[in-house]
C-alpha cells in the first residue's frame, strides 16, 4: 500500500476511534439508539471534525510559513502570529463589545496578519548564517506581543479569556460552536492550487523572481492563508503550539520539498497528531480530561529536540 | 574603578528602600514596617539571588544571552513541586514541615539541573544559537509535563502547586523567609569567594584550563550555586521569565567590566533597585493594578530582541 493511503487509512481509525472517547460511555453496539446518534451528531462528531480541520490546518500554515521565512525551525503559533492574533481579539471585544463574530474573527485574522507582517520585518534583517536565531527571535518577539495581551487583560479584567485562547482544547466543541473552523480548513486547502508557487518561495527571491514568480504576491497571500487559519483556530479552539512546526519537518524527510506531493502528506499527519494527542487528552484522567494543547507541548517539544539534536541536524 | 558606581547603585537602593517603607503609611508606623519589612526583605533576597544566577550563569556558559529561566530552570522547580505533590498526595505534602521541603526540592534539583544543564553546557557550549533554543524549548517542555500533572492531580491538590507556579512579587511567601535568607546568603558568599574563579573561567574553557582552573569543575560548583539560588526565589516569588536578563542587560550596560568583583554586587543592587523600586512605584505612585512580573517580562522580552539584534549586527 503506498504512503498516502495508509496515512489515510490510519486516520480514518483513529477519527472513528475518537467518536468512542469521551466522559459518557459508548460503544458500537449502543449505535442503534437514537441517544447515541444525539451525542455523536452534537458532541462527538463536530469534535472529531475540529480536531481534524485545526491539526491539518495549523501544519499546512507551519509548512508555508517554513518556506516563506526559509526557515525550517519557525511555526505561526510560536512566532507572534498566535499571540497577535489573540492581542487583536482583545481589542476587538474591548472596543467594540457589540461586534459580529464574523467582524471579531476577520479583525482578529488581521491583527494576526499584521504579527506576521512584523515577524518577517524582523527577520529579513537578520543575517542567513544564523538560522536558528530567526525561531529564537520568534518566540521573544510573540512572548512580548503576549505579555501586552496579558497586561491588556489584567487591567479589564479579562485574564480568563486569554488563558482559554492560550491552551488550546477541544473540551468545548459541540454542533454550533465550531464551523468556522471549516473556513480555516477551507483557506488551507485552497493554498493547493498555489502549491507549485509556495514550492518556489523556499528557493528565495531572487530564484523566485527570476522564474518569473511574483514573488510579493505570493507571499502575500501565503501570509494571509497563516493569518486566516491561525486566527480562527485561535479564536474556536484556542493556541496549539508544535503542530505546525514538528509536522512539516517529519514529512519533508519522508516526502521532499514539492508541495504538491507532500502537501497532502503534511495535512493529513498534522490530523492525525492532534486527533491522537487529543485522545491521550481525555483518556489520561478519565472521565476527565487535559487540554490537547499541554499533550501536544510535550510530544512536540520532544519532538523538536530530536529535530534538533538526531538526525535532522542537517537542517540546521 | 567602578567603585563609585557601586556606591551610587548602593545609595539609590537605599532610598528605594526608604521609600518602600516609609511613603504611604496610614496608621501605625510600626504595623506597617513590620509587615512592609517582611515583604522588603524577600524582594532584597529574591532581587540578589536572581541577578547573582543569571551573571554566573552568563560567564559560565560565555552567553550575555542565556539566563537560568530561560532555560528552564525555574520550570524545573515548579515540575519537581508537582511531581513531590502527585507521588506523596496533597495531605501528606501539607503535613511536612515547609522548611524540609524546600531543601529538599532544592538539593532535588540543583541535582537535576548539574546533570541536565551541565551535560548541555558541554555539548553545545560552541553553538550558542543552538544552546538557547534548546533552552527555550526544553523549558516549553517542563512546562508541559508540569501542566499535565496539575491536571492530573485534584483541585485540592492543585491549589498547593498553584502558589509555585505563578509570579507575584507583591505577594511572596514570607513563612519560610528564614530559611530562605540563610540559604541564599550561604550561596551568595560562595558566590562571592568564587569571583576570581569566575573572572578566569570567563576566559573561555582553554584559556581557564592553561591558566590552571579546571573549566568543568567550576561550572558544576557555579551550576550547583545557581540552582540553590533560583530555588530559593523560585520558592518565594514563583517563576520570573526575563527578570534575569534584564538585571543582567543592566549591569553590564552600567558596569562595562568583566571582574567579578564588580559585577556580582552589582548585579544584585540594581536588581534590588528595580523590584524595591519597580514596586513601590508601582504601588504608591501610579496606583497600578498589574502586577510587577508583567512589566518586568514585558521590558525584559524587549531587552531581549535588542539585544539579540545588536548582537547579530556587531
Amino acid at each position: 500500500m503506498s504512503r498516502p493511503a495508509l496515512g489515510l487509512l490510519l486516520l480514518c481509525l483513529l477519527f472513528v476511534g475518537s467518536l468512542f472517547v469521551g466522559a459518557t460511555p459508548l460503544v458500537p453496539a449502543d449505535l442503534l439508539t437514537a441517544e447515541a446518534w444525539a451525542l455523536i451528531r452534537d458532541s462527538r462528531l463536530p469534535r472529531a471534525f475540529a480536531v481534524v480541520l485545526s491539526g491539518a490546518a495549523l501544519a499546512i500554515a507551519g509548512q508555508i510559513m517554513q518556506l516563506i521565512a526559509r526557515n525550517r525551525f519557525v511555526e505561526p503559533m510560536t512566532a507572534g502570529t498566535g499571540q497577535s492574533a489573540m492581542l487583536g481579539l482583545l481589542l476587538v471585544s474591548l472596543l467594540m463589545p457589540g461586534a459580529e463574530i464574523g467582524v471579531k474573527m476577520a479583525l482578529a485574522a488581521l491583527a494576526a496578519l499584521l504579527g506576521s507582517l512584523g515577524f518577517f520585518a524582523i527577520t529579513r534583517r537578520l543575517p542567513p548564517q544564523e538560522p536558528l536565531l530567526v525561531p529564537l527571535v520568534g518566540i521573544v518577539y510573540g512572548g512580548v506581543i503576549g505579555s501586552t495581551a496579558v497586561y491588556i487583560a489584567f487591567q479589564i479584567d479579562l485574564l480568563q479569556y486569554l488563558d482559554i485562547w492560550m491552551t488550546g482544547e477541544f473540551s468545548g466543541t459541540m454542533r454550533g460552536r465550531y464551523e468556522l473552523l471549516w473556513v480555516a480548513g477551507g483557506v488551507a486547502a485552497l493554498s493547493y492550487l498555489v502549491a507549485d508557487q509556495f514550492s518556489i518561495l523556499g528557493l528565495g527571491e531572487a530564484v523566485s523572481l527570476n522564474l518569473g514568480l511574483n514573488y510579493r504576491q505570493v507571499v502575500l497571500s501565503g501570509l494571509v492563508v497563516i493569518s486566516v487559519v491561525t486566527g480562527l483556530t485561535v479564536v474556536t479552539v484556542g493556541a496549539i503550539p508544535f503542530v505546525g512546526l514538528v509536522v512539516p519537518n517529519l514529512v519533508s524527510r519522508i516526502a521532499g520539498d514539492n508541495l504538491r506531493r507532500s502537501l497532502p502528506l503534511t495535512a493529513m499527519a498534522g490530523a492525525a497528531l492532534v486527533l491522537a494527542s487529543d485522545i491521550f487528552a481525555r483518556l489520561v484522567v478519565h472521565p476527565f480530561e487535559v487540554p490537547v494543547a499541554t499533550v501536544i507541548g510535550m510530544i512536540g517539544a520532544a519532538l523538536f529536540l530530536w529535530m534538533l539534536y538526531g538526525r535532522g541536524q542537517h537542517v540546521s | 574603578m567602578y567603585h563609585n558606581r557601586l556606591l551610587l547603585l548602593g545609595a539609590l537602593c537605599l532610598a528605594a528602600v526608604a521609600a518602600y517603607l516609609f511613603t504611604g503609611v496610614k496608621g501605625s508606623l510600626e504595623f506597617a514596617l513590620m509587615f512592609r519589612g517582611k515583604k522588603l526583605l524577600a524582594l532584597l533576597l529574591i532581587g540578589a539571588a536572581q541577578g547573582v544566577a543569571a551573571v554566573m550563569f552568563q560567564t559560565i556558559s560565555g552567553n550575555r544571552l542565556l539566563t537560568p529561566a530561560l532555560m528552564g530552570f525555574d520550570a524545573l522547580y515548579v515540575l519537581i513541586l508537582s511531581a513531590a505533590v502527585v507521588v506523596l498526595g496533597a495531605p501528606a505534602y501539607q503535613q511536612l514541615d515547609p522548611g524540609l521541603l524546600m531543601l529538599v526540592n532544592a538539593t532535588l534539583m540543583s541535582g537535576a539541573a548539574v546533570a541536565l544543564f551541565g551535560l548541555l553546557l558541554r555539548k553545545s557550549a560552541a553553538d550558542m544559537m543552538r544552546m538557547l533554543l534548546t533552552g527555550v524549548v526544553l523549558a516549553v517542555m517542563l512546562r508541559s509535563i508540569t501542566g499535565l500533572l496539575q491536571r492530573v492531580i485534584d483541585p485540592s491538590e492543585y491549589a498547593v502547586v498553584q502558589a509555585a507556579s505563578y509570579a507575584r512579587f507583591s505577594r511572596a511567601e514570607t513563612d519560610l523567609l528564614g530559611l530562605s535568607a540563610a540559604l541564599c546568603l550561604g550561596a551568595l558568599v560562595l558566590a562571592w569567594r568564587m569571583r576570581h574563579r569566575l573572572d578566569v573561567l570567563a576566559l573561555g574553557p582553554v584559556a581557564a584550563t592553561s591558566l590552571g582552573e579546571p573549566p568543568l569543575r567550576g561550572q558544576r560548583g557555579a551550576l550547583l550555586l545557581i540552582s540553590i539560588l533560583v530555588a530559593v526565589s523560585t520558592a518565594l516569588v514563583g517563576p520570573v521569565a526575563f527578570f534575569g536578563l534584564l538585571v543582567s542587560a543592566l549591569t553590564y550596560l552600567v558596569l562595562p567590566t568583566h571582574r567579578h568583583a564588580i559585577l556580582l554586587p552589582g548585579a544584585a543592587l540594581i536588581a534590588g533597585l528595580v523590584l524595591v523600586g519597580g514596586q513601590w512605584a508601582l504601588e504608591r505612585v501610579f496606583a497600578f493594578a498589574t502586577p510587577l512580573s508583567v512589566v518586568v517580562d514585558f521590558l525584559g522580552g524587549l531587552v531581549f530582541l535588542l539585544l539579540l539584534l545588536k548582537g547579530v549586527n556587531r
